[in-house]
């Protein structure tokens, strides 16, 4: 008797708290989304619609796509797109260039004040970003740079975080696969080549969707170093669109060009989203 | 193919300055005979592994030669020396299938010892029938059992022919059951290529099962090489003595005296060919006969049963340890109690080593 009365309370007690989090959690997804629907739904407000609100809605009963030619044609957005394009692709892969040799050389290679070298290298993640921005700027200032994919690009081909993430990705395939191989007749080359990027792809993988974020996100280092609308990214672009407006900022052209630009990140982020995770989180890899 | 080993010397390099460095293989000078496989037998940390890495070309050497047949391999990379290598954890290339890790030595041949596609495969098929795993090659390293991946290790290491097979622990991290059969199989490979073979273990009993000579080596040192039956009845040392045997030999305090071989203050045998001196005296477990008129009186202890043979659990104040374990026919031991029990040695079961080197002092018996 007494023990149905229990098994009753304990059922009810872990329904309530299942609805309680689930009612938090919906109510964090709403905190979370509101902003993109915020976006979507100011990128279909008609310019003059959006503007006569003096309350903003929250929804629209006359959704327009005007903004989005509104958007393309005011600034050259299409370019912009190919050059962040072009941006993203050229600075994923020369940095995949740069870091793969280099967490090679520091995980598996001996050499003398390999860990000086590494720990010196560690303490520059120390240092915050706008510090280096200022002496990138100057640096790539005096090389002739400014207004070149090469000055857009050459600052992020390295990446301290992701040399180390993929040196201690590499440090835990175990040493005998290391003096296997070279039984077998493999170099060095062929060795991180043939064994150890396969074995680490799940974190290579990773990295790229990091490195691919973050440069179509860039926004300050491109706006300082471009001044050529030739060399606008989509970030800048969307800048330009604000200053457009007609005396006022065009808003709704603005939040349409955010929707363009966005959705193959978030299309990204969705399809390789296990991906990310796992790559992040994985633990060791088995001998 | 004959390997030998002329002075071969590894010295390790201490941390720093000031840490002293340490030599893990000390003037080994062997050879192995072709075709044969040597077990290379010690305890942990006594340089096996390095040996085998120097055969291998993984280390090089401090000083010494290392022979293939007649060519001096001391100087060439593993790669040039045609060895096959096997890790105790298998060390397989986890993101290939088993039909890749076997073909992956063969893809790294260059030039005219490059074989086509089709003959690797042949090779690769001929590698796996050998060791028996043919329906397994489309298999990942991690969906196979522990025995199955070493199989596969094996047949990596023997896919390219091999001048010399290296085994480094192959059996330590199998089960007890597996360790058996895959040491069958490892013997059984052996035979039917005919490579010679250096074997790693630490495991007595493993090496005296496979091997047709065993090396004994502590601390760098060899102490003996040796047909497995000869290592264990004629051993050249206290250590290998002890080494060797499962239960251990039973050591005690002893000494020559006029002609009386005493262990304790019980004179055990008449020998001569020993002058007088205080001895280490080892007796095998199965070198002592139950005796009611037996020179050597021990505490009884207990009795432990294994069916075919009995453990006989005694002690002596001469003994060099705890308890002395005597192995006799069961049903002799039916006859034990009473609180002490009486024995005779048995001449050829019993060894005299110095007190001073621990070496061998040979006797006869009057």
């Amino acid at each position: 008797m007494n023990n149905k009365y229990d098994e009753k309370r304990a059922a009810a007690r872990s329904r309530a708290l299942r609805v309680t989090t689930y009612i938090l959690l919906g109510v964090w997804a709403v905190i979370v989304l509101f902003p993109y629907y915020w976006m979507v739904l100011t990128s279909v407000k008609s310019f003059g619609a959006y503007s006569s609100e003096y309350v903003p809605q929250f929804f629209t009963l006359q959704p327009t796509l005007q903004n989005y030619r509104d958007a393309f044609s005011m600034v050259p957005l299409d370019r912009y797109f190919v050059n962040s394009l072009i941006f993203t692709v050229v600075t994923t892969a020369l940095m995949l260039v740069v870091i793969v040799p280099a967490a090679f050389a520091f995980a598996r290679l001996e050499f003398k004040g390999k860990n000086v070298a590494f720990a010196l290298f560690l303490s520059l993640m120390m240092i915050p970003n706008e510090l280096v921005i200022i002496t990138n700027y100057v640096t790539i200032t005096n090389w002739g740079m400014r207004n070149t994919f090469a000055g857009l690009i050459l600052p992020s081909v390295t990446s301290v975080f992701y040399i180390y993430l993929l040196r201690e990705n590499f440090a835990q395939i175990p040493d005998e696969l290391y003096n296997a191989a070279k039984v077998d007749g493999t170099s060095d080359f062929k060795y991180l080549t043939r064994v150890m990027i396969p074995i680490c792809k799940p974190t290579i993988i990773t990295i790229i969707i990091l490195k691919v974020i973050e440069c179509w996100n860039s926004y300050v280092w491109p706006r300082l170093v471009t001044t050529d609308p030739n060399y606008f990214l989509v970030s800048n672009g969307i800048q330009e669109i604000r200053q457009n407006g007609f005396g006022r900022e065009n808003i709704p052209a603005m939040m349409a060009a955010v929707v363009v630009v966005s959705a193959p990140l978030i299309v990204l982020f969705l399809v390789f989203r296990n991906k990310i995770m796992s790559g992040v989180s994985r633990g060791g890899i088995k001998g | 193919m004959k390997v030998v080993l002329k002075n071969l010397t590894k010295k390790f390099p201490g941390r720093d300055r000031k840490s002293e460095g340490v030599t893990a293989v000390n003037n080994f000078c062997f050879e192995i005979p072709d075709g044969k496989l040597i077990g290379l037998l010690g305890p942990s940390g006594c340089g096996k592994s390095t040996a085998l890495n120097l055969i291998s070309g993984l280390l090089k050497p401090t000083e010494g030669r290392i022979f293939f047949g007649n060519d001096d391999v001391t100087d060439l990379p593993p790669e040039l020396r045609g060895v096959g290598l096997v890790f105790q954890n298998y060390a397989l290339y986890p993101h290939l299938t088993v039909r890749e890790n076997i073909r992956f030595p063969l893809e790294n041949l260059k030039g005219d010892d490059r074989p086509s596609k089709e003959e690797m495969e042949r090779r690769v098929q001929e590698a796996a029938k050998l060791v028996q795993i043919e329906k397994l090659l489309d298999r990942k390293p991690s969906e196979m059992s522990g025995g199955q991946q070493q199989r596969v290790a094996i047949a990596r290491a023997v896919v390219k022919m091999p001048r010399v097979l290296l085994l480094d622990e192959p059996l330590s991290n199998l089960d007890a059951r597996l360790r058996l059969q895959t040491r069958e199989e490892i013997r059984r490979i052996q035979r039917e290529t005919g490579i010679t073979t250096v074997f790693v273990t630490h495991d007595q009993e493993e090496a005296m099962s496979i091997s047709d000579l065993i090396v004994v080596m502590k601390d760098g040192v060899i102490h003996q090489i040796d047909k497995p039956q000869t290592v264990y009845d004629d051993p050249a040392n206290l250590f290998v003595a002890r080494f060797l045997g499962t239960p251990p030999i039973d050591v005690f305090d002893g000494r020559v005296e006029s002609g009386w071989l005493y262990i304790g203050d019980d004179a055990v045998l008449s020998i001569q060919g020993v002058s007088d001196r205080p001895v280490w005296v080892g007796v095998r477990p199965e070198g002592f006969a139950l005796d009611p008129n037996g020179p050597l009186e021990c505490g009884l202890v207990g009795v432990e049963v294994m069916g075919r043979d009995s453990t006989v659990i005694a002690t002596h104040p001469a003994f060099d340890g705890v308890n002395i374990r005597a192995i006799i026919p069961a049903e002799q031991a039916k006859d034990v109690g009473g609180g002490r029990v009486r024995f005779s040695v048995k001449p050829f079961k019993t060894h005299i080593f110095d007190r001073a080197d621990e070496s061998r002092l040979r006797f006869e018996v009057k």
